[in-house]
């Protein structure tokens, strides 16, 4: 299986998803710089953190105009599976891959910590390895991690099963002292309609050993790339 | 021509036998350039003139230590061709004016220090003080510091891992901001700023130069008044995405071998650096001040030459090898400019519009800087307060609830959330332990890094204090399993034209040198913050100390929480009941007085070194220093640490409160499996280290045989509660 990491301007957490995936796939993902303008042969594309172009602007707004993410959208478009994570989230929103917003968080600060999650809807490729309904955790760090989108929208997210996770509490209930940044009905990742896109504001990759505090972003890994293999 | 008057001198910082001085070197007058170069080269800050002569008094070497103070950062060898280097310093002045913008260019400041040196930089820390709690500026500044840390450390990608915060009076009208950032390299590719090379070029890479920031280290080198708040244009403004850019550039070139020599431009931009670097390498320079790129039209030399606009660096590079690192800066988006050549004249000669703008003697102003010998007078030492001096208290168990949840205790939860304190996915021990631990990329090492002082014992008794700082990063490091390796130091005082002021000076570092003596610990670099006064009111003397140990082994770490029920609880060192400057007195009794505890630094030594080598044979589950709020403080954090409780049973003589509360000095709290207990004891009384079982772990309360029973959640209720109730508090934002 072949990997490609999208590198911008003040990425900062290309490394940690380099490290992630390449513990899960036994090689190196490709990594590709935001001026190229071709995508190299690849199985699954990844979006990494960070403050891509210093965040100026919008978050992720720049970057979504850059020429490699042309080539994403199109990529995306023909059916290649898609992680974007936090800071790539955002950019995943600024081309439209993905519907909604990040806003600021509702709290106005940037929040760093672990949080639990609910594995919302079954979408095989993405968290096949978890049971529907299982909570789990990762760790968020942003700034502009409120999802956003108008009723409309929302409903048609939750009725076709396009919430990956939500922020809830460790017993898996779905609280306002969850929810670290007021996100509507605390959506914390979504699939596109077609399923091969995800976005979430977590950080599987931070949480990839004993060592680190937790083993879930390992396991979210090695079945990304089982199933895609 | 502007004519240099006596009041032009005077308000650049210059005193009347300085200025002689200026006259005398040059043999002429100076122009108003040349006159803002030797002030802001003269300067408190850049020259270090009150502080230089103790400074020296430090011992800066061990087989170790690569590069002591004296170059952007300090520079150890960490095994395997590997290399840690750091660096502490201060941003006082510009964040009580600006917090936000002045704490983050603080930030950048620090990190520039360290990569310009080569190393990607893995942690940052801070080191904090802030007014009273109820001074009605405190949660703007607050508030205002700890986004400015996140905004700039959070964009670097750069995870920040802990750091110490105090709140006391004496910083009202002067906060103290210190940043810490620690870098990996290879020993083989380390960069120093000696600039070398007759005929090589100079360049200037990454923002362009504007008008923020000039005077920046003449601010930083007088006392605050009540108009500073003007001052607010002289603090410069950060940009961390460029900052980034720049990171990544600069190692990029510096994995090539184009680069002679590199210095960040910091304090006092473009002169000191290009200053410093003629300087080092015994040379002369060239400079067109043309070719600085500008943000602004009409900026004159001596605009240029004293902004501190940040993400600069300047560099001497190998001839012919340019366009190679014009290449790279031009693909991060980063100006790249030849603004000069490096020459055999011993001179700094600036250029612009065809005119010359400056010529000055290079090492006679570096060297002739004044380096005062400041009258002092010795802190008279308060006397000793015991147990048995304080007034027993009706209730312990309120006592102990009233510390969890005072300013000094408190959890710092709130602060260190926003920062990003995972990134690059090394974070072994996050921020609330003794001290972070992040591993060195891809090996089994790892490094402990703390910030620690307590200024209250500096006040009263500024020798004792500034050992106590040295020993308490000691103490935190070992208490993770790490070797403690060397320290930097950030120096903050008032005005050491006071005899007072400079006799705590002399008197923090006469302790400093002897903790770093005897704990074979020391300095590599450092900073000196002065004149941290507000109408003629010194702040407390802060040292603060930024310590880095490193683990063999990061498998082996130990943190403080409590781990699993039946643990049985040891006290290594012994209860000596010393009452004073505790945070029992002054939180209970409302006292601030005696003296502090006594620093035993021979014991300070031999049970930390017992301490490492029992968790080097991974027989210790848990452990914790006892420092703010003594025995039964670092109990209850062991026990919210790990969400279980302890039933503790005390065999001392002492009154209990003297025994829970009294701020111990070379004293830890361990937990050892049951079945280990005998190879722990074994051990000690071998190497005669006092050690007592004073408990087990279990259930959910606190409870100490005879004082008090408390649960855990109680606990962790009013540590936790603390900080945001302060910060919802209108007018905080």
């Amino acid at each position: 299986m072949k990997a490609a990491v999208i590198v911008f301007p003040a990425s900062n957490c290309d490394r940690d998803l380099k490290v992630a995936l390449t513990l899960s796939m036994g090689r190196e993902p490709d990594m590709v710089w935001h001026g190229d303008s071709e995508l190299p042969d690849t199985d699954l594309i990844a979006i990494p953190g960070g403050f891509s172009y210093g965040d100026y602007l919008r978050a992720g707004a720049m970057a979504a105009n850059s020429p490699i993410m042309r080539e994403v959208v199109k990529k995306a478009e023909s059916g290649t599976p898609v992680i974007a994570i936090c800071n790539g989230f955002q950019i995943a929103t600024e081309t439209g891959m993905l519907p909604g917003a990040l806003l600021r968080n509702a709290g106005q600060k940037f929040v760093c910590r672990d949080v639990d999650l609910l594995v919302t809807s079954q979408n095989e490729r993405f968290v096949g390895c978890f049971e529907q309904g299982e909570v789990i955790r990762f760790p968020v760090a942003h700034h502009d991690g409120n999802f956003y989108a108008d009723d409309d929208k929302l409903n048609e997210l939750e009725s076709e099963g396009q919430v990956a996770f939500r922020y809830v509490t460790p017993e898996g209930e779905q609280t306002a002292a969850a929810n670290p940044n007021g996100s509507r009905n605390n959506i914390a990742g979504i699939y596109n309609k077609a399923g091969n896109v995800l976005g979430l504001m977590p950080h599987p990759e931070r949480l990839i050993s004993d060592e680190l505090g937790g083993t879930d972003g390992k396991r979210f890994f090695d079945h990304l790339v089982s199933s895609i293999v | 021509m502007t004519e240099i008057t006596k009041e032009i001198v005077a308000e650049h910082g210059l005193t009347e036998d300085e200025y002689a001085d200026v006259l005398n070197i040059l043999g002429r007058t100076p122009n108003l350039t040349e006159l803002g170069i030797f002030s802001v080269m003269w300067s408190e800050h850049c020259s270090y003139k009150s502080s230089k002569k103790w400074l020296k008094t430090l011992p800066t070497e061990a087989p170790w230590v690569i590069c002591g103070p004296g170059e952007n950062a300090g520079v150890i060898d960490i095994g395997d061709g590997q290399a840690a280097i750091f660096k502490m310093e201060s941003h006082n002045h510009p964040s009580f004016i600006e917090p936000y913008q002045g704490a983050a260019t603080g930030v950048g400041g620090i990190m520039r220090d360290v990569f310009t040196m080569g190393a990607r930089p893995i942690a940052n820390m801070n080191a904090l003080r802030f007014g009273r709690p109820d001074h009605p500026k405190t949660g703007h500044l607050v508030s205002g510091v700890v986004a400015g840390i996140a905004g700039y450390g959070n964009c670097m990608g750069v995870p920040t891992v802990g750091g110490e915060t105090n709140f006391h009076a004496s910083y009202d009208g002067n906060i103290l901001v210190n940043a810490m950032t620690v870098g990996l390299a290879d020993t083989d590719n380390i960069f120093y700023s000696a600039a070398a090379g007759i005929g090589n070029p100079v360049v200037y890479v990454g923002s362009k130069t504007g008008r923020d920031g000039i005077h920046g280290a003449t601010m930083a080198s007088a006392e605050f008044d009540d108009d500073s708040e003007e001052k607010r244009p002289t603090v410069q403004v950060g940009d961390p995405f460029t900052e980034k850019l720049l990171l990544e550039a600069c190692l990029e070139l510096m994995a090539t071998d184009a680069i002679v020599a590199i210095q960040d431009m910091g304090a006092a931009g473009l002169t000191s650096s290009s200053f410093e670097m003629a300087d080092k390498g015994g040379v002369g320079i060239e400079l067109n001040l043309d070719l600085v790129p500008m943000r602004e039209e009409g900026m004159t030399p001596y605009e240029i030459m004293l902004s501190e606009s940040q993400e600069r660096m300047l560099m001497v590079l190998k001839p012919g090898r340019e366009e190679e690192a014009r290449k790279i800066f031009e693909k991060w988006e980063l100006d790249f400019s030849v603004i000069g050549k490096v020459t055999d004249t011993g001179r700094m000669v600036l250029t612009m519009n065809g005119d010359v703008a400056a010529d000055l003697p290079v090492a006679p102003l570096a060297d002739a800087a004044p380096e005062y010998d400041r009258p002092w007078v010795k802190t008279t030492p308060p006397t000793v307060i015991m147990g048995e001096d304080v007034t027993a208290p009706d209730n312990l168990g309120e006592v102990l609830l009233k510390l969890m949840g005072s300013s000094e205790i408190a959890s710092r939860r709130w602060i260190w959330e926003q920062y990003d304190h995972m990134v690059m996915g090394d974070t072994i021990q996050r921020p609330g332990g003794d001290a972070a631990v992040v591993r060195v990329h891809g090996t089994q090492k790892a490094l402990a890094i703390t910030t620690d002082c307590t200024p209250r014992y500096c006040y009263a008794d500024p020798e004792m204090g500034g050992a106590q700082a040295v020993a308490e990063t000691w103490r935190n490091i070992t208490a993770t399993g790490g070797v403690p390796l060397a320290i930097t130091d950030c120096m903050n005082f008032g005005n050491p034209q006071r005899p007072e002021i400079m006799g705590q000076f002399v008197g923090c570092i006469n302790g400093m040198r002897r903790a770093c003596t005897t704990l074979d610990y020391p300095v590599i670099s450092g900073n000196v913050s002065l004149y941290n006064e507000t109408n003629g009111t010194g702040i407390y003397p802060t040292p603060a100390i930024g310590g880095v140990g490193l683990l063999a082994d990061y498998r082996k770490m130990t943190t403080l929480a409590f781990k699993s029920e039946g643990d049985v609880v040891l006290l290594l060192g012994d209860l000596t009941g010393e009452m004073g400057q505790t945070l029992y007195l002054r939180e209970i009794e409302g006292r601030e007085e005696g003296a502090p505890p006594t620093v035993d630094l021979e014991k300070e030594r031999k049970h930390g070194d017992y301490l490492r080598e029992m968790i080097g044979k991974e027989l210790i589950t848990a452990a914790h220093d006892i420092s703010d709020g003594g025995l039964g403080v670092a109990l209850a954090e062991m026990a919210i640490a790990g969400n279980i409780g302890a039933e503790i049973l005390l065999n001392t003589d002492l009154p209990s409160h003297a025994a829970l509360f009294a701020e111990e000095q070379a004293c830890y709290v361990l937990t050892v499996k049951p079945d280990d207990v005998e190879m722990v004891r074994g051990f000690a009384l071998a190497e005669d280290i006092p050690l007592h079982i004073i408990g087990t772990i279990g259930h959910t309360e606190l409870k100490i045989d005879g004082c008090l029973t408390i649960s855990v959640s109680k606990l962790k209720n009013v540590h936790a509660k603390w900080l945001p109730d302060l910060m919802s508090r209108p007018g905080s934002e």
